[in-house]
C-alpha cells in the first residue's frame, strides 16, 4: 500500500506504472494465461488425434483381415460321366453338375483314411458352399478339360478362414518323450501304452485345471448361500464341486479330458490321436488322423501335442485343426487378395458375401439425390439471395431451412415412410426413395452452404456486369454463379458425404433387407453401405466382424475421397478480392 | 433559406446553357433510402461532349445522383426515387423505358477497378456479346481492339489478351473498366471517384484518357479531389447535404463561386 501511494503522480493524468510490482505481477499473470490457453489448446488437440487414431487404427486392424480370404488347392478330378454325362457338352448341363462334390472328393483324397461319418462331414465342412463356383466357371469357359485332374482353387469356409488368420489356437510340440509308446489301433478307439511316465506332467496340469474350477464353483456357491431363492442351486454347484474334489485330490488316479481344458494328442507313426483318458503311463483316445502302423515308436519319435485353446472356446473343433493343420503343413493352402469382396453382392455365408450390392446401392442413392438436390437447392439458394423481397416471409423461411438442418434424420425416415411410400406409392427399399429423403436431408446444408457462397462474392463483380447492361440474371448466371461455384460444390460434396454415411433414414424405407443380387436400377430393392454395415455388425458368424470392420473401411475410404475432393476443390479455386 | 439558393444557382445553371442542347437533363430529382432523404430537389442541365464534375463532402448525395442517371439505384430495395431524369429528351424513369437498354447507353466506371474474373478480352467482350454488337469473331476482335485503344491499354496487352483482367496493375485495371464501358457503345460515362483507389501516375493516365473520351461521349464524374476537377472538368456542380449547391463553367466555380459555401469548401474550411 505504502508503495502505491508513493507511485501516484501529482498531475490529475493518470499514467501507467509498468516497474510497480503490480504492474509486472499483472505482465507474468498475462503470460501465464496465455501459456495456460496454448496448452490448453495443444491439449484438447492431442485427445482429439489419439481418439480418432485409436478407432481408425481398430477398424482398420480389424478389417484388414476380411480383405484377404484362404483357399485350399487341390487336384480335382473332372470325369466326363459326372460333369457331362451325355457327353454333348452342353454349357447349362456342365454348370448343373455337382462341382461341390467333386471338391468334397479332391479333400477327402488329399486327407485319406478319414471313416465315420461325423468325422467326413467336419472334413467337408473345411469348404465353403461356394468352394467351386470358381472351378465351375472354369469348367463352363473351357470345356476341354472335363475329363482331366485339374489343381483348383477351392475356398474355405468361413470358420477354417479365421483359424488360418490366428484366430484359433496356439500349438505346442513336446518331443523330448522319454519312454517308447505303443498304439493298440491304427483307427477308432486306440490305446497307446508308454514305457514311463511321460504323461505324469499332464495329469498334475489336469489336477490342477480340476482345482481351479472347483475354487470357481465353491466361491460362487458362497456367494449365492444367503440367497433363499438359489437353494437348489447351491446345492448343485456344491454336489459338482465335491465332485472335482474327489478327483483332484487324489493326485496319481487316472482323468478323463473334456472340451473344457487343452487337448492333447499324441503324433505318432504318422497319424494323431486325441487323448480322452490319460494316467501316467497310458492314454486312450480317438485317431483324428490314421496312424500308418501300431508299431512301437521310441523315445524322441512321438510327441505330445497340444491345442492350447480349449474346444469348447474355438469355432473350430479339434478335428478341423487337425486338418487344417495337415494341409497347411502340405503347402496346400494359400491366402489370395479377397476380389470377390468387392464384386459380388450380400450373403448369409460371411466368405462370400460382398460389398458391391451395397456400393451400387449407395452409389443409385447419391444420384437420385444429387440430381434433385443441387438444382433445387442452387435456384432455391439464388432465389433467396438474389432475388428474393426481404420480409417476414422470407425471414421464415430463412429460419425453417436453418431449423430443417438440424431436424434428426430419423424424422425424415419417417416423412420419406408416409409420403413417398404410403401415398405415393414408391416401392420399397428402392435406392429412388432413398434419394428421395436424403435430398430432403441434405438441401438445407446446400442451400446454406450455396447462400454463403453466393454471399461471398463481392457485389462489384454485379454492378460491373450491370453496368454494361446485363440483366439481373444474366448478371447472375455469367458471373456471379460461377464465381460461387467452388463453394457450392464444396457444400455439395459435403452434403453428399453426410447422405452416404447416414442410416436411420433408411431403416425406416425399408433399405435394411437382407439383398443378395446387385441392384440394376433406381426401382430394384437394395441396400446401401452403411445399412450393410449394421446387417453385418448383428450377425452371429464372427467372421461377419471382420466383413463389417472391412466394410467400415471402405465406407470410410469413400468419405475421406469425398471430403479430400472438397478440399481439394476449395484450395483450387479459392479467390481472394 | 437553403432550398431559396439552390433554385436560384439551378436557375444561374439552366441560363448559362442556352443556347446549346443538353445532353441529361434532371428535373426536381429527390433520393429516398428508406426514410432518409438522400437528395433534395434536384436540377440540373449536363451538356454532351464534355466533362461535368461534381464535387462535394463525403455523404452529399452526389454519388446517389450519378447512379440514378443510370438507374443502378434500382438495385438497392429500399432506395426510392422522384423526379425526372431525361436523356435526348427521353424520361428514363418512364415505365416503359428498358432499364438494360439504359445502362447499354449509360455506361458506368466504379471507384474500384472491378475487372470480371476472366480474361482481358472476355472483359471488354462481355457486353458486345450480350446485346448482340458483333457480327461474328472478326468484328468483336475489331470492337474489343478499338475499346482497348480508345482506353489506351491496347498497347499494353495486345499480346496477352488471354490473360486475366485481374492479374492488371491498379490503373490499368481502371483503364480496362473503362474499355469495358465504351465496348458497348455508350451516349454517357458515369464515373464514381475511378482514381481514388490509383497511385498518381496511373490518375494521370485516366485524367488525360478522360479528356481525350470528350470529343465522343458526355461524361460525369464524381471526384472528391478538387484539383481533378478542376484539371478534367469543364462544368462543375458542387453538392451539400443532399442539395446541389452551385453549377457552372469549372473555371467560375473555382475561381468565382456565387454561394458561400461553396467558396469554403473549394478554400478547404470544411469538407
Amino acid at each position: 500500500m505504502t508503495d502505491m501511494t508513493a507511485n501516484i503522480p501529482t498531475s490529475h493524468v493518470r499514467r501507467l506504472n509498468f516497474a510497480s510490482t503490480e504492474a509486472q505481477a499483472r505482465v507474468r499473470s498475462r503470460y501465464r494465461t496465455e501459456a495456460r490457453f496454448r496448452w490448453y489448446g495443444i491439449a484438447a488437440l492431442t485427445v482429439t488425434t489419439v481418439f480418432l487414431v485409436v478407432l481408425v487404427a481398430d477398424i482398420v486392424v480389424k478389417g484388414f483381415p476380411a480383405f484377404w480370404q484362404n483357399s485350399v488347392y487341390l487336384d480335382v478330378a473332372l470325369p466326363a460321366e459326372t460333369v457331362d454325362p451325355k457327353g454333348n457338352r452342353d454349357t447349362a448341363e456342365i454348370r448343373g453338375a455337382d462341382y461341390n462334390a467333386l471338391a468334397r472328393a479332391a479333400l477327402a483324397a488329399a486327407i485319406p483314411g478319414i471313416e465315420g461319418r461325423a468325422a467326413k462331414k467336419q472334413l467337408n465342412e473345411l469348404l465353403s458352399s461356394g468352394a467351386a463356383d470358381n472351378l465351375r466357371e472354369e469348367v463352363v469357359a473351357n470345356p476341354t478339360l472335363i475329363g482331366t485332374t485339374v489343381k483348383a482353387k477351392l475356398l474355405l469356409s468361413d470358420n477354417a478362414d479365421l483359424y488360418l488368420k490366428g484366430d484359433g489356437t496356439s500349438i505346442t510340440r513336446y518331443a523330448a518323450t522319454r519312454g517308447i509308446a505303443t498304439p493298440t489301433a491304427t483307427t477308432g478307439e486306440v490305446k497307446v501304452l508308454v514305457s514311463s511316465n511321460d504323461f505324469a506332467e499332464i495329469l498334475v496340469s489336469i489336477k490342477r485345471d480340476l482345482e481351479l474350477r472347483g475354487g470357481a464353483l465353491e466361491r460362487e456357491a458362497r456367494r449365492l448361500d444367503g440367497n433363499p431363492d438359489a437353494g437348489a442351486h447351491v446345492k448343485e454347484l456344491r454336489a459338482e464341486a465335491q465332485g472335482l474334489k474327489d478327483r483332484y485330490s487324489k493326485p496319481s488316479v487316472a482323468e478323463t479330458l473334456d472340451a473344457r481344458m487343452p487337448t492333447r494328442l499324441i503324433a505318432t507313426n504318422g497319424g494323431l490321436i486325441k487323448i480322452s483318458a490319460i494316467s501316467d503311463s497310458e492314454a486312450t483316445g480317438e485317431v483324428l488322423l490314421p496312424l500308418t502302423s501300431t508299431a512301437e515308436a521310441k523315445a524322441g519319435d512321438w510327441q505330445i501335442v497340444t491345442y492350447e485353446t480349449p474346444e469348447a472356446s474355438r469355432n473350430v473343433n479339434d478335428r478341423m485343426v487337425t486338418f487344417l493343420e495337415k494341409l497347411k503343413a502340405e503347402n496346400k493352402v494359400a491366402s489370395n487378395f479377397n476380389f470377390a469382396f468387392f464384386t459380388s453382392g450380400d450373403s448369409r455365408e460371411p466368405e462370400l458375401a460382398g460389398i458391391l450390392g451395397a456400393l451400387v446401392g449407395s452409389a443409385l442413392l447419391l444420384v437420385v439425390t444429387l440430381l434433385i438436390c443441387l438444382p433445387i437447392g442452387v435456384m432455391a439458394s439464388i432465389y433467396l439471395e438474389e432475388f428474393a423481397v426481404k420480409n417476414w416471409m422470407t425471414d421464415i423461411i430463412e429460419i425453417n431451412i436453418n431449423n430443417l438442418a438440424a431436424v434428426p434424420s430419423i424424422v425424415f425416415g419417417l416423412l420419406g415412410l408416409a409420403v413417398f411410400l404410403n401415398f405415393f406409392g414408391l416401392p420399397r427399399s428402392a435406392p429412388l426413395v432413398g434419394g428421395l429423403v436424403m435430398a430432403l436431408l441434405v438441401l438445407p446444408t446446400i442451400i446454406i452452404a450455396a447462400r454463403a457462397a453466393l454471399k461471398a462474392v463481392p457485389p462489384s463483380i454485379k454492378e460491373a456486369a450491370l453496368g454494361v447492361g446485363a440483366s439481373k440474371q444474366q448478371a447472375i448466371f455469367h458471373h456471379v454463379l460461377p464465381l460461387a461455384m467452388p463453394g457450392i460444390m464444396t457444400g455439395t460434396i459435403i452434403g453428399m458425404a453426410h447422405a452416404l454415411g447416414e442410416t436411420a433414414p433408411l431403416l425406416m424405407i425399408g433399405m435394411i433387407a437382407f439383398i443378395v443380387d446387385v441392384p440394376q436400377g433406381f426401382t430394384e430393392a437394395a441396400t446401401a453401405l452403411p445399412v450393410q454395415i449394421y446387417l453385418w455388425s448383428d450377425l452371429p458368424e464372427p467372421a461377419f466382424q471382420a466383413k463389417t470392420a472391412a466394410a467400415i473401411v471402405v465406407l470410410l475410404v469413400f468419405l475421406f475421397l469425398m471430403n479430400g475432393t472438397a478440399i481439394w476443390l476449395r484450395k483450387r479455386f479459392e479467390r481472394r478480392w | 433559406m437553403d432550398t431559396q439558393v439552390a433554385f436560384e444557382s439551378q436557375s444561374k445553371a439552366v441560363s448559362s446553357m442556352a443556347g446549346t442542347k443538353p445532353k441529361v437533363v434532371a428535373r426536381d430529382c429527390n433520393v429516398y433510402y428508406g426514410e432518409k432523404h438522400a437528395l433534395k430537389n434536384v436540377s440540373v442541365d449536363i451538356p454532351n461532349h464534355s466533362v461535368t464534375a461534381f464535387i462535394g463532402p463525403s455523404g452529399c448525395g452526389k454519388s446517389t445522383f450519378l447512379r440514378c442517371i443510370n438507374r443502378m439505384n434500382d438495385t438497392i430495395s429500399i432506395c426510392r426515387v422522384t423526379g425526372n431524369i431525361l436523356i435526348d429528351g427521353q424520361n428514363i424513369y418512364d415505365p416503359a423505358l428498358d432499364v438494360v437498354q439504359l445502362r447499354a447507353r449509360v455506361g458506368m466506371v466504379f471507384q474500384k477497378p472491378n475487372p470480371f474474373p476472366k480474361s482481358i478480352y472476355d472483359n471488354v467482350a462481355y457486353g458486345p456479346k450480350i446485346h448482340g454488337l458483333a457480327r461474328g469473331k472478326s468484328d468483336l476482335d475489331d470492337i474489343v481492339e478499338k475499346s482497348l485503344e480508345k482506353a489506351g491499354l491496347w498497347k499494353e496487352v495486345k499480346d496477352r489478351l488471354n490473360d486475366s483482367g485481374t492479374g492488371l496493375s491498379g490503373g490499368q485495371q481502371q483503364r480496362l473498366c473503362i474499355a469495358r464501358a465504351i465496348a458497348v457503345g455508350p451516349e454517357v460515362i458515369l464515373m464514381d471517384e475511378p482514381c481514388s483507389a490509383l497511385d498518381p501516375i496511373a490518375t494521370a493516365k485516366v485524367e488525360e484518357l478522360i479528356d481525350e473520351l470528350k470529343s465522343n461521349f458526355c461524361i460525369i464524374i464524381v471526384t472528391h479531389s478538387m484539383q481533378q476537377a478542376a484539371r478534367v472538368s469543364q462544368r462543375t456542380a458542387f453538392f451539400h447535404l443532399g442539395i446541389l449547391v452551385e453549377e457552372g463553367p469549372t473555371s467560375t466555380i473555382f475561381t468565382n463561386p456565387s454561394d458561400k459555401r461553396t467558396q469554403d469548401y473549394i478554400t478547404g474550411r470544411f469538407g
